[in-house]
C-alpha cells in the first residue's frame, strides 16, 4: 500500500464515515421533516393511510393555526360576498368563515419574552458569578459550586408542588416575571458552571495587563474578559434558551392565560374543530424557527462550546 | 523616569514566605536585573513594585513617593509579561493604543503616538494585523510598544525573552538594550538566565529563597561573589569549590590545600573549620611545576578554549584553558590558581570571607 499514513484516513474510510454520518443525520432529522411536511398537508392527507409522502401542498394548517373559524352551511355561503383574501378563500373551501385571530401569536410572543428574558438573566448573573468563582478567593468556594450544581441533580419538576405554592403566595402564577425567574433559576447552575470553565481558560495576565494600562478591575472585566468569553457566553446562551424555550411541565402547571407559552398551547389546538394535525404541525414548525435562527447564528461558537476543554491549545 | 527604593519588602502567601525583607535601590535610568532560580521571589518582587501584588510589609518608593499599598493604576508603571498578554481580540494598533485610551487622550494624539512608537520598534507594517498570527519577536515588539507608548515612570519586565526561541532571543535582547539606552528609562528586568543578566544589566540583584544574596554591577558579582550560591549560580561553568579544613587569620596571604600552599588575597577575617576555596575556571591553569596534581576526567572543546574537568584531592574542578594546549583524558597534570582572584567561603554559612580584594564590593553590597 503506497502513501499510507497513520493520521490521514484513506479514501474508502472517508466514504464510509461520510455515509454513516449522513445516514445518522437523516434518521435524526426525519421526524422534523415529517412535522414540517405535515404542516403543509390538508387535514385529509395528514391522516391518510398509507401516509402520503407526495401530496398537494396546502396552507390550511397555517390558516387554522392563526385563526378561529365558524362552520357555515352551504345555503349561508351563498348569501355571503366572495372572500377578499387568500386565507378567507382557504377557510371558505373547507366550509368555514374566519371569525377572528387565534391566540397562537400571543402565546408565541410569550415564549419569546420568557425564553429570551430568562436566557439574558441567566447569562448576566451567570457571567458575574462565574467570574467571581474563577478569579476571587471565596470561602467554601467548592462547596458553593457543589450546592449550585445540586439543583440539577433532580428533575426540576420534582419541586413542582412547592414551586406552585410559592408562586401562588407571591402572586407570580401566570405572569411573565414568574416564568422568567423560574427559568433563570433553573438555568443559572448550568450557566455558572459552563462559564466558569470558559473564564478559567482566559489567562489572568490579560486583566493584569489592563490594570497596568490604567483600567479599573471592572473595566478590565468587561473590556478584556467579556470579549474573550464571547464564545462561551454564546454557547451557554444557546443551551439556556433551548431549555427555556422547550420547557413544558412548569409551563402547563404555572401558566394558563396571559403568560402561557407556546409549548402548552400547541396541544390545545387538538380538539378545536377535530384533530387538526396540520395546524399542530404548523405551530410546531413556526415554534422551531427562533431557536433555529439563534443556533445557526451562534453555530461556530456552539461547536467550540460543546468540545471546550477537550483539547488544550 | 524615576528612582525606585525597596525597603524591607516582605511577602507571605499563607505560611509560605515568597520574599523576605529585601532592600535595594534602583537608580534613575538604570537597567536593573532581578536574577535568581525559579521560586526565588524575583517575580513576586517585581509584581509588588508594579502593584499586581500588595506586600505583607515593607516600603516601595517610586520617585520619592511611597506606593506599596497603592493600586496599580496610580503607580504609572508599564509591565511586559512573559507571555506578552496582548489583548487577543484587538489588532496591533489597538493593543498599543489601549493604555492611552484609558487616559482619555484624543484620537489624533493617540494616532501620532502609536505611529511614533511603531517607527521606533519597526512595526509600522503590521499595525493593522490581529495579534494572533504574529511571530514571537513581533509579539514582543508589540508588547514593548504598549509599554513605551505611555512614557511611564519605569518599566517592569518579567522574563520577556523567555518565550522566544534562542536565535530570536539574542536579537531581541540587543534591541531591548538599545531601546533602553535610547529612552533612558528605569527598567527592572526579571530573569533566571545569568548570561542574559550579565549581558544586559547595569546592576544585578541575585535572589535565592526569597532573600537578596548580592547586589551590584555584573563584573563585581562575577568576580567577587558574596555567597556560595551566587558563585555557583553565576558563570558557566560556575566557580570551582575546593573544600578544605583549616584556619585563616587576619592578614593571611596563603592557604594550604592538601599540604600544597596557594596564594590568596590578604584576608581581613578570622575563620576556622570547614572552608571552601573558590576559583573561577579561567583562573585555573595547568602548571608542570605545581605539585598539586589532578587527573583529567573529561575535555569539552569550545573552539578558542576548552573546558577540562579535573579530579583533585579536594574535589572535581573545571579549568578553562586555551584550546591550543594538548591534553588527554587520564593524564595527570599539575594545577595552579591565579592568587588575586581567589575567594574563601565559610562552608557552613556559605558567606564569603572578607579580603583586601573583595572588601570594596562586599562592604556596601
Amino acid at each position: 500500500m503506497s502513501g499510507f499514513s497513520v493520521t490521514e484516513p484513506s479514501k474508502r474510510q472517508k466514504w464510509i464515515s461520510g455515509l454513516l454520518v449522513i445516514s445518522y443525520a437523516l434518521i435524526t432529522i426525519m421526524p422534523l421533516l415529517w412535522i414540517i411536511g405535515t404542516g403543509f398537508k390538508s387535514p385529509e392527507d395528514a391522516i391518510s393511510y398509507p401516509p402520503k409522502v407526495i401530496f398537494e401542498p396546502s396552507l390550511e394548517g397555517y390558516v387554522n393555526l392563526f385563526t378561529t373559524r365558524t362552520r357555515i352551511t352551504a345555503s349561508m355561503e351563498g348569501n355571503l360576498p366572495p372572500p377578499d383574501t387568500w386565507y378567507e378563500q382557504i377557510a371558505r373551501n373547507s366550509g368555514t368563515i374566519i371569525s377572528g385571530p387565534s391566540r397562537y401569536g400571543q402565546r408565541f410572543l410569550n415564549s419569546v419574552i420568557i425564553g429570551f428574558g430568562s436566557t439574558f438573566l441567566a447569562i448576566f448573573f451567570g457571567t458575574l458569578a462565574a467570574y467571581a468563582f474563577s478569579r476571587f478567593k471565596i470561602p467554601i468556594k467548592d462547596d458553593l459550586l457543589f450546592f449550585i450544581l445540586s439543583t440539577r441533580m433532580m428533575p426540576p419538576i420534582a419541586v413542582a408542588i412547592p414551586m406552585f405554592l410559592m408562586f401562588r403566595q407571591l402572586g407570580l402564577n401566570d405572569t411573565h416575571l414568574g416564568m422568567i425567574l423560574l427559568y433563570t433559576a433553573v438555568n443559572l447552575s448550568l450557566s455558572v458552571w459552563l462559564l466558569k470553565g470558559f473564564i478559567d481558560e482566559i489567562p489572568f495576565e490579560y486583566e493584569e495587563a489592563a490594570l497596568i494600562d490604567g483600567y479599573s478591575r471592572f473595566q478590565a472585566f468587561y473590556k478584556v474578559v467579556l470579549p474573550q468569553a464571547a464564545t462561551g457566553i454564546a454557547s451557554t446562551a444557546i443551551f439556556c434558551l433551548i431549555f427555556a424555550w422547550n420547557e413544558y411541565a412548569f409551563a402547563v402547571l404555572l401558566t394558563s392565560g396571559d403568560a402561557q407559552t407556546a409549548p402548552p398551547f400547541i396541544p390545545t389546538i387538538i380538539g378545536v374543530g377535530g384533530k387538526d394535525w396540520p395546524a399542530v404541525a404548523a405551530g410546531a414548525t413556526i415554534f422551531l424557527i427562533p431557536v433555529m435562527i439563534f443556533t445557526i447564528l451562534l453555530r461556530k461558537h456552539l461547536l467550540r462550546g460543546i468540545t471546550f476543554g477537550a483539547v488544550r491549545k | 523616569m524615576a528612582q525606585i527604593i525597596i525597603k524591607n519588602l516582605r511577602k507571605d502567601f499563607g505560611n509560605f514566605t515568597a520574599v523576605k525583607a529585601s532592600s535595594f535601590t534602583i537608580e534613575d535610568g538604570e537597567f536593573f536585573m532581578l536574577l535568581g532560580p525559579s521560586g526565588c521571589g524575583k517575580t513576586t518582587t517585581l509584581r509588588m513594585i508594579a502593584g499586581l501584588e500588595l506586600p505583607t510589609s515593607g516600603e516601595i518608593f517610586i520617585d520619592g513617593e511611597e506606593v506599596s499599598q497603592k493600586p496599580v493604576s496610580q503607580r504609572d508603571i508599564a509591565f511586559v509579561f512573559q507571555m506578552f498578554a496582548l489583548y487577543p481580540h484587538l489588532n496591533v494598533r489597538q493593543n498599543i493604543s489601549y493604555p492611552l485610551k484609558s487616559q482619555g487622550m484624543s484620537k489624533a494624539n493617540i494616532s501620532a503616538k502609536v505611529a511614533e512608537v511603531a517607527q521606533i520598534l519597526g512595526i509600522e507594517d503590521i499595525l493593522k494585523k490581529p495579534v494572533g498570527g504574529l511571530s514571537g519577536g513581533d509579539r514582543q515588539r508589540v508588547a514593548l510598544g504598549r509599554a513605551i507608548v505611555r512614557e511611564p515612570k519605569a518599566f517592569m519586565m518579567d522574563e520577556p525573552l523567555g518565550a522566544l526561541d534562542a536565535e530570536f532571543r539574542e536579537r531581541m535582547s540587543e534591541e531591548l538594550r538599545a531601546l533602553h539606552d535610547r529612552m533612558g528609562a528605569t527598567t527592572v528586568y526579571v530573569t533566571h538566565d545569568q548570561l542574559e543578566a550579565m549581558q544586559m544589566g547595569d546592576k544585578i540583584v541575585v535572589m535565592n529563597h526569597g532573600s537578596v544574596e548580592q547586589f551590584g554591577v555584573p563584573q563585581q558579582i562575577y568576580d567577587w561573589p558574596a555567597t556560595l550560591f551566587v558563585a555557583d549560580f553565576i558563570g558557566s561553568p560556575s566557580m570551582n569549590f575546593l573544600e578544605f579544613s583549616g584556619e585563616i587569620s587576619k592578614g593571611d596571604t596563603q592557604v594550604a590545600l592538601s599540604r600544597q600552599v596557594f596564594g590568596i588575597p590578604a584576608q581581613l577575617q578570622n575563620a576556622k573549620g570547614d572552608l571552601v576555596f573558590g576559583v573561577r575556571p579561567e583562573h585555573v591553569s595547568l602548571d608542570d611545576n605545581s605539585e598539586y596534581i589532578g587527573e583529567i576526567m573529561a575535555i569539552e572543546y569550545l573552539g578558542t578554549t576548552q573546558i577540562v574537568t579535573i579530579k583533585t584531592l579536594n574535589g572535581v574542578i573545571k579549568a578553562r584553558i586555551s584550546a591550543a594546549k594538548i591534553v588527554e583524558v587520564g593524564q595527570n597534570v599539575g594545577l595552579a590558581f591565579d592568587p588575586q582572584t581567589i575567594t574563601i567561603f565559610d562552608k557552613a554559612s556559605g558567606v564569603a570571607l572578607l579580603s583586601e580584594a573583595n572588601k570594596g564590593v562586599l562592604d556596601h553590597g
